[in-house]
């Protein structure tokens, strides 16, 4: 544990596209991630002279629903303003925004700390604006031959989630981020596989010193390791007796590595006033018709109380809305039966083997996993077999083979369980002691992990259907025996 | 039917247009038709809009502002783009990038400004009717100066989508006309509620002009007589006033205090506005290409020095500067309260009047480059920005002349009451003739 003197704080400052159908200001789509650039566009969100923005209420609906889930307070007035600066991607040299009336005040998040137990991170604030276009450099962004506009992102709805500096890590940063991206998704918000969906800076600093803020995190991962990098090297310059100077950092995913940004960027002046094509927002009113759906910490109790597997499963399980809508489908036939297998199979072993393949869990049916954590349930198959199975399954998938019920696996394979042959597990046992003699003497000078060798190798000649109690028993006996 | 269209190829000896449409078609409706002349700075599909700027030669809008959209439903044929300051930014329409309108009584003098152009238009019978912005008396004031009609609405009630912006939460297009039924009459064309104008309200105007002004009571205030008011263009606006009163109406004497401030708050608000709404005129899609080969912050500076005028640079840097952090709350936030008292001085007054009286220019109209500085220049709005500031109807008709120039009465009036400010500069305008 660091001592306090070393102890880190961290603050976020985390951009979320709104998962509207058309954008803040505009009726342009903003589904255009599939189609050419400057395809969904208008003369408002070009920017074009005389066009004039008029609020989408939807997108102020979202906001809000967010800022109930937060417990945040809304303000009786809010305002949209003009951050006004210069730069290619921004088509009328203002982005409207929420500067000192934002939507929402307040509010927290839970996380599990790093200590183990809940902790509240609280919010500072959340508002509301529209994001810019984007620009696409043709080579290096400062020496490349020119750069090209496209405006179909500029005008998406965002909320900015300003966090107050109750992170003590990178990592409770990154768990900050699963949760709010959990909750945002559980209220259908947000979607967090649209790339560039969201967007994080993040406030840095170690007890005493000054703060650096990192910009340009595009990813969750990268939060992380943003802030790990930045850890270091804030430790580093005070461990050597120099200070950490109060600047903005950007962050490069590719190195990841930050970078101190030029001086000229931090000297923006915005020149905030208030959007006078826009009126002011009395919306308060609006809170008692926001219904708000189970959000995550509630489902992960009710899946503890409910199906009666472990807090950490739940917690897993619950942390994406997707995955939680998974396992309630696979064991929803027999949830006494199936849910504590079901959680284990789920949260332990097909996570890790979906991660491992770069698979979405989109491309897994919930009936082909009802059907593997049956046959492991029905003792059908050893758990050894069920995660080859599990393999076969998600490899079918992945290279788009036609996919066979697990059932099919397992008898194409000859995966079942040999329970009650236990000739072959005896054969095994003989072979496996007489090629290994190493491993008898070990066993017989008391090393532990011998035992351990000798199951692997009788399990890798059965291939592992021997039914592991039959394995342990018979292994023993054949052990004690030799001994004699 | 085959759409009809009007030719309208004009000799303008005024420099009144900066584009004519030679075939401007129109359909049916009440304004079947008319040709109406429009501000170079509402949009028009199709037909090249400048601001009379440099920065916006060759933009041709891909759509037509809300207001040209009405007029085209009522059957008026669009019949050209008008000249006008830079972006709305002056009150003589010598602020054009492609050269002044000279005003039809005196080709030796202004039209007034900014919508010079078409009060021109319409004072040299070009067109019967035309648009016109009224920022800080942009359509009142070359009213004035040109001896035609020009109203300013109430501020949300005509949709200011289209409108290229000057001063969003100022300015409102409004109808310009020789007499009051025509400027009425456009009024009604072009009013009411738009769903692309979040500050519009839905408040049509469908109202025939009634000159029945019996017991009406008219504020005279103090300051629209006091310093800096012509005596010559005071005592033609004193004996329009007498002759309301010969109508039925009783004049009470008021003062607005606030004026004071005024001209201030409104040239703080409107700069610092202008400076953020004229910040995407930057060269990458408006106006000559910059020298790509030098850093963007350069080329734009480059384009943004050599295309805009003296005076829009002028403004540019005092908003600007208005709302740089640390003098945000001694200028912009300052001037918002001053606007706040010019309001509650109306709201008081309005308690006991009905309208407000009152000269609408300090002066007849200017000669040529005879206003040089910007400061005397910005002291002629002095009579026509209280009523911006407070976003009530305003209206400037003729009554009379000063060393042969027209001189414009100028009636305020409530919330909303465009109504009644057309009413009694209808009833003038019938007591006159």
């Amino acid at each position: 544990m660091a001592g306090a003197e070393n102890q880190v704080i961290v603050g976020l400052e985390v951009h979320c596209q709104l998962d509207t159908k058309s954008k803040l200001f505009c009726g342009c789509s903003t589904d255009y991630r599939s189609d050419g650039p400057n395809t969904h566009v208008c003369p408002i969100c070009l920017g074009l002279p005389g066009a004039m923005p008029a609020l989408n209420k939807r997108a102020i609906e979202f906001a809000m629903k967010v800022a109930k889930a937060l417990n945040c307070e809304i303000i009786t007035e809010a305002e949209f303003s003009r951050k006004n600066y210069f730069y290619p991607d921004l088509d009328k040299a203002y982005q409207i925004t929420q500067y000192d009336k934002p939507l929402a005040l307040g509010g927290y998040l839970e996380i599990e700390s790093d200590e183990g137990g809940e902790k509240k991170v609280r919010l500072t604030r959340i508002h509301v604006e529209e994001d810019p276009g984007r620009l696409v450099h043709m080579g290096n962004a400062e020496r490349g031959k020119y750069s090209l506009v496209d405006y179909n992102r500029a005008g998406i709805p965002l909320i900015e989630i300003v966090s107050e500096p109750d992170m003590r890590s990178p990592k409770e940063a990154r768990k900050f981020l699963n949760k709010l991206r959990a909750t945002l998704e559980y209220l259908s918000v947000f979607d967090s596989e649209k790339e560039g969906s969201l967007r994080v800076d993040a406030n840095i600093s170690i007890k005493g010193s000054e703060r650096v803020e990192v910009k340009n995190i595009t990813s969750y991962k990268g939060v992380e390791k943003a802030l790990m990098f930045e850890v270091t090297r804030q430790k580093n310059l005070l461990r050597r007796g120099q200070k950490v100077d109060r600047e903005t950092r950007h962050y490069l995913e590719a190195r990841g590595v930050t970078q101190s940004a030029r001086s000229k960027e931090q000297e923006h002046d915005y020149r905030y006033f208030p959007e006078p094509d826009l009126r002011p927002l009395r919306v308060k009113s609006w809170l008692d018709g926001i219904v708000l759906p189970e959000l995550p910490d509630a489902r992960r109790e009710r899946f503890v109380a409910l199906y009666g597997i472990s807090l950490n499963h739940a917690r897993t399980l619950t942390g994406e809305l997707k995955l939680a809508n998974f396992f309630e489908k696979v064991v929803k036939g027999d949830p006494e039966g199936l849910s504590t297998l079901a959680a284990t199979w789920i949260a332990d072993t097909l996570i890790g083997e979906l991660n491992y393949r770069d698979m979405s869990l989109d491309t897994v049916e919930p009936a082909a996993m009802t059907g593997l954590v049956q046959l492991v349930h029905a003792g059908t198959i050893t758990d050894k077999s069920g995660v080859d199975v599990l393999r076969v399954m998600l490899d079918q998938r992945l290279k788009n083979e036609p996919a066979e019920t697990p059932a099919a696996i397992v008898k194409r394979l000859n995966l079942a369980r040999t329970t009650g042959d236990t000739g072959a597990i005896a054969t095994a046992i003989e072979e496996a002691i007489t090629e290994n003699p190493r491993a008898l003497d070990d066993y017989r000078a008391g090393k532990g992990g011998a035992l351990n060798f000798l199951v692997g190798q009788v399990m890798k000649k059965t291939r592992g259907k021997a039914d592991p109690a039959d394995l342990n028993r018979m292994l023993s006996e054949a052990l004690k025996k030799k001994e004699a | 039917m085959a759409p009809r269209s009007i030719s309208f190829e004009p000799s303008d000896t005024y420099n009144a247009f900066l584009t004519t449409c030679s075939r401007a078609e129109y359909g049916d409706g009440p304004l079947a038709g008319t040709a109406v002349a429009v501000k170079d700075n509402i949009s028009t599909k199709g037909i090249e809009t400048t601001c009379a700027s440099k920065i916006l030669k060759g933009y041709i809008p891909p759509y037509d502002a809300y207001v040209i959209g009405l007029l085209k439903n009522a059957g008026a044929a669009i019949a050209g783009k008008t000249n006008m300051d830079e972006f709305g930014m002056g009150t003589t329409t010598e602020n054009s990038a492609f050269g002044p309108t000279l005003n039809p009584c005196n080709p030796g003098r202004v039209p007034g400004g900014s919508s010079g152009g078409s009060a021109a238009a319409v004072a040299a019978g070009m067109v019967r009717m035309a648009l016109g912005s009224d920022t800080g008396g942009s359509i009142r004031c070359p009213a004035a100066f040109c001896g035609i009609v020009g109203l300013k609405p109430s501020y949300g009630r005509v949709s200011r989508y289209g409108l290229i912006a000057y001063s969003n939460s100022l300015e409102q297009i409004g109808p310009l006309g020789k007499t009051v039924s025509d400027v009425s009459t456009l009024m009604g064309v072009i009013a009411g509620h738009d769903r692309h104008d979040s500050t519009t309200y839905d408040k049509p105007y469908n109202h025939s002009p009634n000159p029945d002004i019996k017991s009406l009571k008219v504020g005279i205030p103090q300051e629209y007589f006091g310093k800096g008011v012509d005596p010559g263009v005071a005592g033609v606006v004193k004996k329009a006033i007498e002759r309301l009163e010969e109508l039925g109406a009783t004049t009470v004497p008021c003062s607005i205090p606030s004026m004071e401030y005024a001209l201030a708050a409104y040239y703080v608000t409107c700069t610092s506005e202008a400076s953020s709404n004229l910040a995407r005129f930057d060269g990458v899609r408006y106006g000559p290409a910059p020298d790509w080969k030098k850093s963007w912050h350069d080329a734009y500076r480059d384009v943004r020095g050599e295309s805009f005028g003296a005076e829009v640079r002028r403004r540019i840097m005092l908003g600007t500067f208005a709302l740089s952090s640390g003098y945000y709350g001694k200028y912009y936030a300052k001037a918002q309260v001053a606007r706040e008292n010019v309001r509650a001085d109306f709201n008081r007054i309005f308690r006991d009047v009905d309208v407000i009286a009152g000269p609408t220019m300090p002066t007849i109209a200017f000669k040529l480059k005879e206003k040089t500085d910007p400061l005397s220049m910005y002291l002629a709005d002095i009579l026509t920005v209280p009523a911006n500031l407070a976003g009530i109807p305003s209206i400037s008709v003729p009554c009379g002349k000063s060393e042969g120039m027209p001189v414009g009465l100028q009636v305020m009036g409530r919330m909303f009451e465009d109504e009644r400010v057309v009413d009694v500069a209808f009833a003038f305008e019938q007591a006159v003739n």
